[in-house]
């Protein structure tokens, strides 16, 4: 099927798995790659570095056929090649793993391995193709179920999935976008391990990030990208330290200097009893959680997705409707409507942005009323006071620096920081008593994430609780006073002032893995002051 | 009195125009794309194989003409939401004003074209000795009554047990992932909404070239293309599902027509007999039961928390990114 | 070749009337072809569409008598559509409401001999309420168990036709004709050719008060819509329901009530109709406004005053297509205009581009 991976004799003759050279590809407004070149060699592990929006994985999407460049080539063993679609790429032995998995929920692994393949030609032999799978993941030491359905399995175990149909269709080159964004620190190790092992195999590994602890300890060379070009290229790990890299990646020194004041810890503002709702497909996933949050005190939720920290947040701004107490300011709002919560001052940064945060094609003026407009002075009576509103917009997107062409612009024209800096300049601006932040930094670039944490600092000193929850742990630990580590639904392990050398037990929560944390209903609250 | 064998035969072969247009429907709903033009392209059906029919005097040519036709409307209804990615809601109520009034325009003077050379009927002959499923299914139904008989398991088989119907779902439920496996998203949409015009071209021939011959303008499909698409939702697009719906209505729609031929039930007066008004209550009935029967399939889906395939009615951009 | 959408920032304010404008005239054109391809003579037919629409005082007040059930569904739908519910129903609740409104004079909820000022308000309610009613069934639907409204809305429109035609044969036929008998004057709402002893000019038009009401419910849906709450709402709503939800709105609720207006205002179309201008319930009362109201909204952009203006030109296309034969051509002229707006929209949206597949240059 696929002459290259069938011949590693190439790999001597050639230096190069894979080359992009002089790659050019724009967008709308973008240069996403401006003359990019990469090279990744047999039996590497080859990291790309670069800050959100620095044109990586546009630059992967160009090797992976998903992209044709507007300039510029792709070699594969030496060879020009033309990729008109993702199969051509696949059958030169190509594989990419995105960082939303590419999988079917509703199909089961075998099925989403056969997605990719010429064969079968016509009828489906879903028995054998599940006996392959199989053989072939426990050659490799991964643990999947080839009959289960996608929907029903783990982020970590989609991400087994999707390695297994690479190799399973003979990918000789593997591209991974952001891998670790989604998983525990042990996921992550175990990820790691399976790396290495293909990489001795003789396979490639594109290894995609922007956390450069990581690349520092999986990479055997790392090129890093900024604003579409290579700012260093298949340079050697061992000779370079992290602020180097952060200089290459971002183009100025960066030392996240957070101006954190001693606050107090106040009053309960929130307090979460015996908390139970079910997830979208009806099934619970949040049982039985117990925390509190006071006034003036960042608490923060480390937990892998999908253990119940997404729908916990629903619950408390009335997103979603739950079962047991979530009192603010000892006023049970549970299982209300949203208007409740926001009557009690919660304010809340949902993690999807363009989803629920805002209305698109409304103007900035409409989405920074969003949550006001039933307030005086941009409502009077069942009257919107149009002067009102504009001049709050145009006070708020001074203060927050949004940058926008006018206020009537419509929201979905801006970049995901601004979007961002407009959800917090409204929820902030409301005076909250309790923020429920939710991946408040997810997507942004540095200077952007320097923002948003300043604010979330500033806004405890004024006094308000905050709930952080974030799959960043680095994040959790600049920030937090507090981290909860949520598993299966359940609160199951608590950090007072969390440090660095907090994360491997922290990560062993995460996973489920300590052994005193099952059973029992957990209230670790309880004990603390 | 009513004989049940005969209803229920004359309600199968009602019930394959509704099957055709929704098994049609399934397909392109399955790749994700709703098509409400449903009414419309099997009035184009209709009347174009009727007026073939008539002057070409041959049947056959005239079911040909009519899958092109719906073929053709439907990608009309293709190019405006898979290439110019606009709202398929509104594009399939455009199709639908489109269709029956472009169907009027060609059925003019149609009415008087007097009897047509219908398409064959035929008896299976074992399987009609069968008792009350043989006179019911295989006696002197149409030919393409079979071609229904045979189209559902094979709707069923393509679609849950082929590479193509793998293909088919995926690009229906995510086509992101469909297309990072190299399958290509808007050829596999456009193929699927071109086979549900087919289909409710067929759908339209079958009832002025079969099941009830004649051209009655807009009477003669009569809402039954929007019946079909409430029976998707009805059957959680499943084609062995539609067939049970289909066949049903089929048969509500002769009970209507055949209780209004018997003048008294019992020796009760009947209140249904043809030119009373009271008919008119009859006539509700399949309208009604189709609103009853989408509230079923939409309190199971929300239980079962499945059902429409997930990028139902979203248009594919690959890669779309914010500026 | 390849066609490329890319989508624009935010587009001048001039596109999208220029786009708009430029879909009916090319749909016209469309149509002119197609007529002259069935035998028909397109320059007659639409010089009597101008005639209809800017011909004497008699002609434009026939065009407003057609153009008056036309606002006032249009209405409807924009109000639904404005929330993204495709209530499809309007045809539906104009009978329904034409049905009520004869109800308080056949049936009769009011004695004979009841006066004027007590006989039309009690019909506009009684139309209102029965067309609300249709609406109501679709919205609670749709909020509570989140059936498609499209599919309920359709399927009402047949059961409101078969109760119509039960009522029309059966109960209120007169003489066994289609048809009920004609309503006293005290049911007639007030034409302007009643004015006709102090202003002889007005003798012989037949614009009727129900104009009145389709103006007025214009303007409170502007204002409503552009100056209120519930319009920012309702556009929250419609552009992310979500988004809605976060914002503390209770869509559900919203659901039902604008499906119930909705349902009032095409209700009181027929109302109007039976009232102002049939004077009697017959089965055919509506040649479709409806549907036709689907295409208004759309055109108009959801925009109240929009659906007044262009209720007058479909008003002014059905006066005059009631003389082009055959008589499904203003339907298909309806459905190319829809098509051309849809494709105007998306101009409107996006710059199209389309090149010829050029291999990677190297």
């Amino acid at each position: 099927m696929s002459a290259t991976a069938a011949q590693p004799a190439d790999a001597v003759t050639n230096p190069h798995a894979i080359e992009a050279v002089g790659v050019v590809k724009a967008f709308p407004g973008v240069l996403a790659n401006d003359h990019v070149d990469f090279d990744v060699r047999p039996g590497e592990i080859h990291a790309l570095l670069g800050e959100n929006g620095a044109g990586k994985s546009t630059l992967m999407n160009v090797l992976a056929g998903m992209y044709r460049p507007d300039d510029g080539g792709v070699r594969v063993g030496g060879r020009d090649v033309e990729f008109r679609s993702p199969r051509d790429a696949i059958a030169a032995g190509i594989g990419m793993v995105h960082q939303h998995f590419a999988l079917v929920p509703s199909q089961t692994v075998a099925e989403n391995v056969l997605l990719g393949l010429d064969r079968p030609r016509f009828r489906l032999d879903l028995r054998r193709t599940e006996t392959e799978v199989a053989a072939l993941a426990a050659k490799l030491g991964l643990r999947v179920d080839p009959g289960a359905r996608v929907w029903q399995l783990s982020v970590g175990e989609q991400q087994r999935v999707e390695i297994v149909k690479l190799l399973f269709h003979g990918a000789r080159v593997l591209i991974l976008d952001e891998p670790t964004a989604v998983l525990a620190p042990q996921e992550i190790a175990e990820l790691f391990d399976t790396l290495r092992s293909m990489a001795e195999d003789g396979r490639s590994v594109v290894f995609i990030s922007h956390k450069l602890g990581e690349v520092l300890t999986i990479a055997d060379r790392i090129t890093v990208m900024r604003a579409g070009r290579v700012t260093a290229a298949g340079i050697d790990p061992r000779g370079v330290t992290r602020a180097d890299l952060a200089r290459l990646m971002v183009g100025r020194p960066v030392l996240e200097a957070l101006d954190r004041t001693q606050v107090e810890a106040g009053r309960v503002v929130l307090a979460i009893e015996g908390v139970s709702a079910d997830n979208d497909r009806g099934v619970p996933a949040l049982r039985e959680a117990w925390l509190e949050v006071r006034a003036g005190e960042i608490v923060g939720i480390a937990a892998v997705a999908g253990n119940g920290q997404a729908e916990l947040a629903q619950v408390i701004t009335g997103m979603r409707m739950g079962t047991g107490r979530v009192l603010v300011d000892g006023r049970d709002v549970a299982a209300r409507p949203s208007r409740v919560a926001i009557d009690a001052g919660v304010g809340h940064v949902p993690e999807d942005r363009a989803g629920v945060g805002s209305a698109p094609n409304l103007s900035l003026v409409d989405n920074l009323i969003l949550r006001r407009f039933r307030r005086a002075p941009v409502a009077r009576g069942p009257f919107l006071d149009k002067g009102a509103a504009r001049s709050k917009a145009r006070e708020l997107q001074g203060a927050y620096a949004i940058s926008a062409p006018t206020l009537d612009a419509p929201v979905r024209i801006l970049s995901g920081g601004n979007l961002q800096r407009l959800i917090l300049a409204r929820e902030i601006d409301a005076a909250p008593r309790l923020l429920v932040a939710v991946q408040p930094t997810r997507g942004l670039d540095v200077g952007a994430i320097e923002g948003v944490h300043q604010l979330l600092l500033d806004l405890r000193a004024a006094g308000t609780a905050i709930l952080l929850i974030s799959e960043e742990l680095e994040e959790l630990l600049a920030l937090a006073d507090r981290i909860l580590v949520m598993y299966e639904g359940r609160v199951t392990a608590s950090f007072d002032t969390p440090r660095a050398s907090d994360v491997e037990a922290i990560g062993l929560h995460m996973t489920g893995g300590e052994e005193s944390a099952d059973g029992a209903p957990s209230a670790p609250e309880a004990g603390t002051a | 009195m009513i004989d049940l064998t005969l209803i229920l035969a004359a309600g199968v072969a009602s019930g394959t125009i509704l099957l055709f247009a929704a098994i049609g429907e399934i397909f392109a709903e399955r790749a994700g794309v709703l098509n409400l033009g449903v009414e419309g392209m099997m009035l184009i059906g209709a009347v174009a194989g009727f007026s073939v029919a008539a002057s070409a005097g041959d049947p056959w040519i005239g079911l040909l003409v009519a899958m092109l036709a719906g073929g053709l409307l439907s990608l009309v209804h293709a190019v405006i939401t898979i290439t110019f990615r606009a709202d398929q809601v509104i594009s399939g109520l455009a199709l639908t004003f489109l269709g029956s009034g472009l169907a009027r325009v060609l059925g003019d003077g149609l009415s008087n074209a007097g009897p047509i050379v219908t398409l064959p009927r035929a008896t299976v002959p074992i399987l009609s000795q069968v008792p009350f499923i043989g006179p019911v299914l295989f006696r002197d139904q149409s030919i393409l009554t079979y071609v229904g008989f045979v189209l559902v398991p094979l709707a069923w088989y393509w679609i849950d047990r082929t590479r193509p119907g793998l293909h088919l779902r995926a690009v229906g439920e995510r086509p992101a992932a469909a297309d990072a496996q190299g399958i290509d998203v808007v050829a596999v949409r456009y193929a699927y909404v071109l086979v549900g015009g087919l289909l409710a071209g067929l759908a339209g021939a079958a009832i002025t070239l079969a099941i009830s011959p004649g051209w009655f303008g807009d009477q003669t499909v009569a809402g039954r293309g929007w019946i079909a698409i409430g029976l998707v939702i009805f059957a959680q697009w499943s084609p062995i599902r539609v067939a049970f719906g289909a066949y049903l209505f089929g048969a509500i729609f002769r009970f209507i027509i055949d209780i209004q031929g018997v003048p008294s039930i019992l020796g009760v007066t009947n209140p249904f007999a043809a030119g009373r008004s009271a008919t008119f209550f009859l006539e509700m009935l399949p309208y009604l039961f189709v609103v009853v029967v989408v509230i079923l399939g939409s309190r199971q889906a929300l239980r079962r928390r499945i059902g429409a395939p997930a990028a139902l009615g979203i248009p594919y951009v690959r890669g779309e990114r914010s500026a | 070749m390849n066609v490329r959408l890319e989508p624009r920032g935010e587009p001048p304010a001039w596109l999208s009337p220029a786009l708009t404008i430029a879909a009916v005239v090319v749909a016209l054109v469309i149509g002119a072809i197609v007529l002259a391809l069935v035998g028909g003579d397109p320059i007659r037919a639409y010089l009597h569409i101008i005639d209809a629409a800017f011909g004497d005082i008699g002609v434009l007040s026939d065009t407003l008598v057609k153009a008056t059930p036309l606002i006032l569904t249009g209405l409807a739908c924009a109000l639904a559509f404005r929330m993204r519910l495709w209530n499809i129903g309007a045809e539906g609740q104009f009978l329904l409401g034409a049905w009520g409104a004869s109800a308080v004079v056949l049936l009769p909820i009011l004695p004979p001999g009841t006066p004027a000022i007590v006989v039309i308000p009690a019909m506009m309610l009684a139309g209102a309420a029965a067309g609300g009613v249709w609406g109501f069934i679709p919205g609670v639907l749709r909020a509570r168990l989140g059936v498609n409204e499209i599919i309920t809305t359709l399927m009402l429109n047949y059961v409101a036709l078969a109760w119509i035609q039960f009522w029309v044969f059966g109960p209120w036929s007169e003489g066994g004709f289609q048809q009920t008998v004609a309503f006293p004057r005290e049911a007639w709402l007030p034409r302007l050719t009643d004015l006709a002893e102090q202003f002889p000019l007005l003798a012989g038009l037949t614009t009727h008060l129900g104009l009145v009401f389709a103006v007025v419910a214009a303007a409170i849906m502007s204002i409503v819509v552009s100056r209120t709450r519930w319009g920012y709402e309702m556009r929250l709503i419609g552009d992310n329901a979500r988004a809605a939800r976060y914002a503390g709105i209770d869509t559900a609720r919203y659901i039902v009530v604008v499906f119930v207006i909705s349902g009032a205002l095409a209700g009181l179309a027929g109302m109007s109709e039976v009232s102002g201008v049939v004077h009697r319930l017959q089965d055919r009362i509506s040649p479709g406004y409806g549907f036709t109201a689907i295409i208004i909204a759309y055109l108009a952009g959801f925009g109240p005053w929009r659906v007044v203006l262009a209720s007058i030109l479909f008003g002014a296309l059905i006066l005059a297509g009631r003389e082009i034969q055959p008589s499904g051509v203003p339907a298909m002229i309806q459905g190319v205009i829809l098509f051309c707006l849809i494709v105007a929209g998306v101009f409107t949206r996006y710059r199209i581009r389309i090149t010829r597949r050029v291999m990677a240059a190297t």
